[in-house]
């Protein structure tokens, strides 16, 4: 039975379902304590349900989701990948779960084991000599990094460096995380081989460059080439790098960042290291910084001395603190426990059948899609769903289609430069037949946009709902229920 | 597969690297484990930790230690909740977008905004993240921030604006033995800097010190220079208290790990954001709103997106893209089973609890008073042995005690923040004053 | 595409009415057609200086965010509050509903934008 109601609409006044020890203690007179004007006197709309009313609510609710573990998820740029049931179990260990992040360090080493080993683990993947793993996500990774450039530039009294150059395909959260550290972004364009315009480049770099910003492979999956000569470039003109690490599943094991020459590094443990992406977070975005940065990162750092872990908060040139405490402490339990899971024959097979995978769908679809940048692609690649657009099916209908299909779509409309774009990224934890089956779902939308196009304009027909109205959300917004 | 591409190997798919910058060695890491060598390789790990399953935790500062219903494991660990990604494609991902709706509502409630996202990565990111919006808001650079604003959210502040041209200045609160008010903000010094290029004022209640605030003083101080008034609330309190909305502030933002969520060593936490309705289209984020499918059934999507980075880039309202979706679920999970009456019971508890724990601990006489003015859940005060020791040697009773305040106060030398949640019984309440009073006898 | 005559058109996709030394400013129907449904317009506050190429508001479809810049210098004395609650009337008619009125500050600037030929000509250059 479709059940559309909304938790506080199964609300029965004087229900409960929870379940508290007895207050065991003398009784405060709250009015007298505080003052009656200071207590809550607007009535409180919590749904007021029994705990099988809940449980049934969220599990149906549960049901018009889908995860990785439902199905083929090759959501372009986000590393769809799956999630080991043994990180969950031991993030899940009291042990780590039920420890507060002020305890004295004596009763936390286990804790601070884990935050120091990954410290190493991570830097060692990045090619880095220190990591933090402050930030909560990719987009505050990307602004700590921003921040060491800044105090970096500041500690040598050099003032004018205000620009920070992205290329324009590179992720939407680059130039806005500059724009909120206060840098000016500055955008170079892709060349014909969809990489990096090295003249553009060189035409805008000057001693007001702060640094420059570069997914490496980029977001059409391929690797930048130059990127050797670009670290030189921007160093000879006295500007830092920085390596947007959404796409570090490609390259694990085979190369480095730090070896690229970049300077700092973030690296999205909720895509490369299997952490589940909780239905848009928790995540967490480390940042890897080389040897002339360390000085700059945020405080804590976690060190080891005499077998003993401490937290070293005596950083004069360091940032300070761009989130509470140490990060998201269990996101990085579970990214220790896949890292120790795979071993480094294992993190670089990952990368190696990612990388497989990606190219074995773009030479299967290449003759019926049209492939804009179409050479050897990294651990994804972008397709234009142009040809499929001249009969009126656009990347819309057709990811709507693959809703149907059973499958998550791709990312579509992304990057900008492409139009129609469909972001196709497997991982490699999907087998042949797996792989083979989307590419015969694939095959058959664009068979069906050639020949009945029309047939393709209705769907989802199987979701929970069809289509739904997005202009009508936005003009005049709902965000709350109302009685 | 290698075949239909035409490469010999997976080696020559990684061709477009140059080969100078190939890592020519295998990482230098561990592994790989089979799932019983991780596990038994993680027990060992754990071992050297002091968890609050068998410590008594009495510390606080921003993190709680609360009870946690057994349901939300088994709703939030469904698979098609945690391992789904930020549900772009709306008709497959009602499931969280409906949540999450719910999850603002829930939050409007207990702040008495008008519009609320879907949560932020923590209280200190929302923090900052409301001062951004007032200050574009109003167009103005000076934020005043009380001192009894967690320290945490105050040094994540000042670093994130330190380049900015924004202007964080702090506000004191009253300081011991000056009367009733004492750990309260010091409205005289409020009075002193707020001005007309005071973009917003940012205080915390229950502040700190676990100090309930009058909000709505300092509310209509900000209002007289056209300031915004950012109430930083924790939402259990909530269940008791007025709403800051109500006492007229116009942005409300927190921390709601307390809402079934664990402690985790400090992460991940549950950043909230609420606004009132001027607000709401500046508001950072996700936010969900309600709307209809092609067929005139109700649905969810993600609105108001137009703003976000993948789209404006560097104007976007802010740089944040995900939020804490899994955290924000276990929350309204956690507010469902409680219900009404559940939340105000665990308030009540944490009163009444935290309140005989404080006056047993005066009544030793070896633990002095501090503040005046009335708590929730949280309070300070000053024993005769200083926090530090005391808490190393309280590690040996299995005991977590509380925080030292002089850290990050140090005016406050010597003493001592200790929270009671409605987990600790009037046993274990006991069994801390005993030990303490025994300790500070001990002469330590 | 369409545009009207006596107007002055901006290479941003803006047109001006001007009436006395009032100027009101809009988005060409070029401008409204590639955004799409607008959800939103964000407005100038009344009294605020604008320079010329400045921003005056924002206007939002469902998937883009459109700074809309000041062809003239001035001094707003209307913002278009009907937009608030319905932001369609600029996808409906756009030369009918202006977003801001401004007292001009220097008609000279009115010279260098573009009449509605012009204009035409300008959005068939740039490839549209």
């Amino acid at each position: 039975m479709r059940d559309e109601r909304l938790i506080f609409e199964k609300s029965v006044e004087g229900r409960t379902g929870y379940s508290l020890p007895p207050n065991d203690v003398p009784q405060v007179d709250i009015n007298a304590l505080f003052g009656e004007e200071i207590l809550r006197k607007t009535e409180l709309n919590i749904p007021e349900v029994s705990e099988v009313d809940v449980i049934r609510h969220y599990t149906n609710l549960s049901r018009r989701n889908f995860g990785v573990d439902s199905g083929f998820y090759p959501l372009g740029s986000c590393t769809m990948k799956y999630n080991p049931k043994i990180n969950e179990d031991i993030a899940a260990l009291d042990g780590f779960a039920q420890m507060h992040p002020l305890q004295n360090p004596i009763s936390s080493q286990g804790c601070l084991e884990v935050l120091y080993r990954m410290d190493k683990y991570l830097a060692e993947i990045l090619g880095m000599e220190r990591v933090t793993l402050q930030p909560a996500a990719g987009a505050q990774g990307e602004m700590t990094g921003l921040m060491i450039i800044k105090a970096y530039h500041m500690s040598r009294n050099d003032h004018k460096r205000v620009k920070i150059i992205v290329p324009d395909s590179s992720h939407g959260t680059n130039p806005a995380s500059a724009a909120v550290v206060g840098f000016d972004v500055v955008q170079i364009p892709s060349d014909e081989r969809g990489l990096v315009d090295i003249n553009a480049l060189e035409a805008i770099l000057d001693d007001t460059v702060a640094g420059l910003m570069l997914t490496n492979p980029n977001t059409l999956g391929l690797f930048e080439e130059d990127i050797l000569k670009i670290s030189k470039m921007v160093h000879a003109c006295g500007g830092l790098l920085y390596y947007d690490g959404a796409n570090m599943n490609a390259i694990m094991g085979y190369a480095r960042p730090g070896d690229m020459g970049f300077d700092i590094a973030h690296v999205n443990l909720h895509k490369t290291f299997s952490t589940p992406h909780g239905g848009g977070g928790p995540g967490a975005g480390p940042i890897g910084v080389s040897k002339d940065l360390v000085p700059f990162l945020p405080v804590p750092v976690v060190e080891k001395k005499d077998g003993y872990y401490n937290l070293d908060y005596d950083r004069p040139l360091s940032i300070g603190k761009i989130k509470s405490f140490y990060g998201n402490f269990s996101v990085i339990v579970r990214a220790f426990c896949y890292i120790l899971s795979m071993g480094p024959q294992g993190l670089k097979d990952a990368s190696g059948i990612a990388v497989l995978n990606a190219n074995y769908i773009r030479k299967k679809l290449e003759d019926l899609y049209e492939i804009p940048y179409n050479r050897t692609c990294m651990h994804e690649f972008v397709l234009s769903a142009v040809r499929q657009a001249e009969k009126g099916v656009t990347a819309l209908d057709l990811a709507k289609n693959l809703i149907d299909k059973g499958y998550h779509p791709p990312t579509i409309y992304f990057p900008l430069i492409v139009k129609e774009a469909m972001m196709i990224e497997p991982t490699e934890t999907e087998s042949p037949e797996t792989l083979d089956s989307f590419i015969e779902a694939m095959r058959e939308l664009a068979t069906k946009a050639a020949e009945e196009p029309e047939s393709l304009k209705h769907a989802p027909k199987t979701a929970y709902v069809s289509r739904l109205d997005e202009v009508k959300a936005a003009r005049n917004p709902i965000l709350k229920w109302s009685k | 597969m290698l075949k239909t591409i035409g490469a010999q190997s997976i080696d020559e798919l990684f061709s477009s690297i140059p080969q100078e910058l190939r890592l020519n060695r295998e990482l230098e890491l561990p592994g790989p484990l089979s799932e019983h060598e991780l596990r038994k390789h993680v027990k060992d790990i754990v071992k050297d930790n002091f968890d609050a399953s068998w410590n008594l935790c009495f510390l606080g500062a921003g993190v709680y230690d609360h009870i946690i219903p057994s349901a939300i494991k088994h709703l939030v660990f469904r698979q098609e909740f945690y391992t789904a990604y930020t549900p772009y494609q709306a008709e497959m991902s009602q499931g969280i977008l409906q949540a999450m709706f719910e999850f603002q509502t829930m939050i409007t409630e207990l702040t008495g905004m008008d519009a609320a996202n879907a949560s932020l990565y923590d209280g200190a990111s929302a923090v900052y993240e409301a001062v951004l919006l007032a200050c574009r808001h109003n167009e103005r650079k000076e934020v005043l921030v009380a001192r009894s604003v967690n320290p945490e959210y105050r040094k994540v502040l000042t670093s994130v604006f330190k380049y900015s041209d924004i202007e964080i200045k702090e506000i004191d609160y009253i300081m011991p033995d000056k009367g009733a008010k004492s750990g309260t903000v010091d409205m005289d010094m409020l009075k002193e800097l707020i001005s007309d290029k005071t973009a917003a004022v940012v205080v915390q209640s229950p502040n700190f010190f676990g100090i309930v605030e009058d909000i709505k003083a300092v509310s209509e101080k900000a209002k007289e220079v056209d300031a915004l008034l950012i109430a930083v609330c924790d939402p259990i309190s909530l269940g008791v208290f007025e709403s800051p909305g109500k006492l007229g502030a116009d942005i409300a933002v927190g921390e709601a790990q307390p809402l079934g969520n664990p402690m985790n060593f400090g992460g991940p936490l549950l950043g909230y954001f609420a606004v009132k309705k001027p607000y709401i289209r500046r508001m950072p984020g996700r936010i969900v709103g309600e709307t209809t499918d092609h067929d005139g059934r109700r649905g969810f999507v993600l609105t108001l997106q137009a703003r976000e980075q993948h789209i404006r880039r560097e104007k976007a309202t802010s740089n944040i893209c995900t939020n804490q979706a899994l955290c924000a679920l276990t929350a309204t999970i956690y507010l469902s089973i409680m219900g009404r009456k559940g939340l105000l019971d665990v308030a009540t508890q944490c009163i009444n609890k935290s309140n005989y724990a404080y006056q047993s601990l005066l009544k030793t006489g070896n633990v002095a008073k501090v503040f005046d003015a009335p708590f929730f859940r949280e309070f300070v005060v000053k024993p005769a042995v200083h926090p530090e020791k005391l808490n190393e040697e309280l590690l040996h009773d299995s005991i977590i005690g509380g925080y030292d305040l002089s850290k990050e106060y140090p005016e406050l030398e010597g003493c001592w923040l200790v929270a009671v949640t409605e987990k600790r019984s009037k046993d274990e309440i006991d069994f801390l004053v005993n030990k303490v009073d025994s300790i500070i006898k001990g002469g330590i | 595409m369409n545009t009207r005559p006596g107007l002055y058109y901006s290479k941003e996709h803006e047109w001006v009415r001007v009436e006395g030394d009032l100027a009101y400013i809009g988005i060409t129907d070029y401008a409204q057609e590639s955004l799409g449904s607008i959800v939103y317009v964000e407005t100038p506050k009344v009294g605020k200086a604008i320079g010329k190429d400045e921003v005056l508001g924002v206007v939002e479809s469902v998937k883009a965010a459109s700074d809309v810049f000041s062809p003239i210098s001035g001094t707003v004395v209307e913002a278009n509050e009907s937009l608030q609650d319905s932001p369609e009337l600029i996808n409906e008619a756009p030369y009918e509903n202006h977003i801001a009125v401004l007292k001009i500050q220097d008609p000279a600037e009115l010279e260098q934008l573009f009449n509605d030929t012009q204009y035409e000509e300008y959005v068939k250059s740039q490839g549209a």
